[in-house]
């Protein structure tokens, strides 16, 4: 179907083969780089631009202090935060609190490896890919539970329950929302999973594609702990959540391990909904490049710059999608949280695998895909499952009126928002 | 090979280790050091902290613990069934309604039963 694509698959043979004898160098170097060096310089300025969005929606100018437009501001931070002086709580269990700030930030690079950047730019590609990085990403729960557990602070233990009801909760619709990728790529691997769209569009372009696109960002947006699902660090209740007895650089790591989670979900939203680097129409009817094997990681890392620049692009919207969801919706409340990933995103999720399935009969399986079809019978059944699931979601949320527990006031009219 | 992958990752285990260690190492040396009895006292909104903060929690939390187990089990079942299913057939999709209308009938139960409610 997409033609422009032929010169691709050479390019991920050339890799795989290459993996044949250990490329020690090779691989020091792409961690010494890209791991260490471009990903870290990456979340620096993610933050820095978090800073500069969120002051713009608050009609602020936000860091303009330190070199031109704030750009050192990261900088800055960093030298900062590494010369606070150490503090650890005297009742606090020493090796764990130094642990698990560790874990989770061991658990956001993890993520990263396979994430099929460009043609042949996945670091590595297993052939279970998928299930590798939601077992990697769901390390992190534990990370936080021991940071809030070892701290021996009354919030920070609340915060970190809360965390792990939370990010438990949210990894259902996260991992089901996949599962429709699965069932049409045939694979677990990434890489697969980007050839396959670069054959036969962006999975995003389906009924059920855009629900899964949609329920994965939310289920992502959670993951990461992002308002409005910010309720293990809500700082108006639990000063914040289970990093309170962290300072200096031990904080340091929280907020480096959340923002490279954040570009993380990021990679991993773009990597199978949106095509990674490819546009959504084929570039030109002809190869671009033919390669053999054998190519230099230079001539490969500049015959993919404008697969990395698009998939770089896609990657700032999903993060600034993220910024604006924050500036724009307050904090969810506890109930209303785990109510919506039960009650209405899980059972979605799961309707949504089956019309999936009848999408993939209609389009992929037929040699001749039938677009009309699959639209026609998908579109209808995707918005009588929103609105079934949705006329369920609320009707039990009417049924089920918020209960308080001894010595809370309620506080559904006016809520604190931070 | 795929082995190799995994000699990739257990590398870069290793080297976020050291990423992570080498700032908190780094911030023992440059950072200064003023102990006081207060300092290392938890803070709790400037209060004492009163009573013991490691006790046993709430029967809430474990129950959705033990949901997410059930879900997540079953993911481990519905990936090799999503790789697979070019090759499985009409017979293999109705298992699968089956297998996942079981769940569907047990988060219906708790749903019926007010276990999702927070209260």
């Amino acid at each position: 179907m997409n033609v422009a694509c032929d010169w691709a698959f050479p390019l991920v043979w050339a890799q795989q083969s290459e993996l044949d004898s250990i490329p020690w160098l090779k691989w020091i170097i792409v961690l010494a780089v890209v791991f260490f060096g471009i990903f870290p310089g990456i979340v620096a300025y993610t933050v820095w631009g978090e800073r500069k969005v969120a002051a713009r929606f608050q009609d602020r100018i936000g860091p303009n202090r330190v070199g031109p437009l704030g750009l050192l501001q990261p900088i800055a931070d960093a030298i900062k935060l590494i010369t606070k002086e150490d503090l650890v709580p005297r009742s606090a269990d020493r090796w764990v609190h130094l642990i698990a700030p560790v874990l989770i930030l061991v658990s956001a690079f993890l993520v990263l490896p396979v994430i099929p950047f460009g043609v042949g730019l996945a670091a590595v590609n297993p052939p279970s890919g998928l299930i590798y990085l939601i077992a990697v990403s769901s390390l992190s729960a534990l990370g936080i539970f021991l940071a809030g557990w070892s701290s021996r602070n009354k919030y920070s233990l609340l915060g970190a329950m809360r965390a792990v009801a939370q990010l438990v909760s949210y990894e259902v619709p996260q991992v089901l929302s996949i599962v429709p990728i699965i069932l049409w790529a045939g694979s677990l691997s990434m890489v697969t999973i980007f050839d396959k769209q670069v054959l036969y569009g962006w999975f995003l372009f389906s009924p059920p594609g855009m629900l899964a696109f949609v329920t994965l960002t939310i289920a992502n947006i959670a993951e990461v702990n992002r308002t409005p699902f910010d309720l293990p660090e809500a700082e108006s209740e639990i000063i914040a959540g289970y990093h309170t007895e962290y300072s200096g650089m031990r904080f340091g790591l929280f907020f480096l391990a959340e923002y490279l989670s954040v570009f993380a979900v990021s990679c991993l939203g773009t990597a199978i909904f949106l095509g990674g680097g490819t546009l959504p129409w084929p570039l030109t009817g002809e190869p671009v490049v033919t390669l053999g094997g054998g190519e230099t990681l230079f001539a490969m890392l500049l015959l993919n710059l404008p697969l990395i620049g698009i998939f770089m692009a896609k990657v700032s919207l999903y993060i600034f999608l993220m910024f604006w969801i924050r500036a724009t919706l307050p904090r969810l409340r506890v109930d209303q949280l785990m109510a919506f990933a039960w009650k209405f995103m899980v059972p979605l999720c799961i309707i949504n695998i089956f019309i999936s399935a009848v999408w993939y009969e209609c389009v992929i399986r037929p040699s001749k895909p039938n677009y009309l079809l699959g639209w026609g019978v998908t579109l209808p059944l995707v918005v009588v499952s929103i609105i079934g699931v949705l006329a369920l979601y609320r009707s039990s949320m009417k049924a089920e009126p918020v209960e308080l527990t001894t010595g809370s006031r309620r506080r559904s009219v006016v809520r604190s928002v931070s | 090979m795929i082995i190799y992958n995994y000699v990739f990752i257990g590398m870069l285990l290793l080297g976020a280790i050291g990423f992570a260690l080498a700032p908190v190492i780094v911030m023992g040396i440059l950072a200064p050091r003023k102990r006081s009895s207060s300092k290392a006292d938890t803070y709790e909104c400037g209060l004492l902290t009163t009573g013991e903060t490691w006790v046993r929690f709430r029967i809430q939390y474990y129950i959705y613990a033990i949901m997410f187990l059930v879900f997540d089990v079953e993911t481990v079942f519905l990936y090799p069934w999503a790789v697979a299913y070019e090759r499985l057939g009409l017979f293999a999709l109705a298992e699968m309604v089956v297998f996942l209308l079981i769940l569907a009938v047990g988060l219906a139960y708790a749903w019926g039963k007010g276990v999702l409610k927070w209260v």
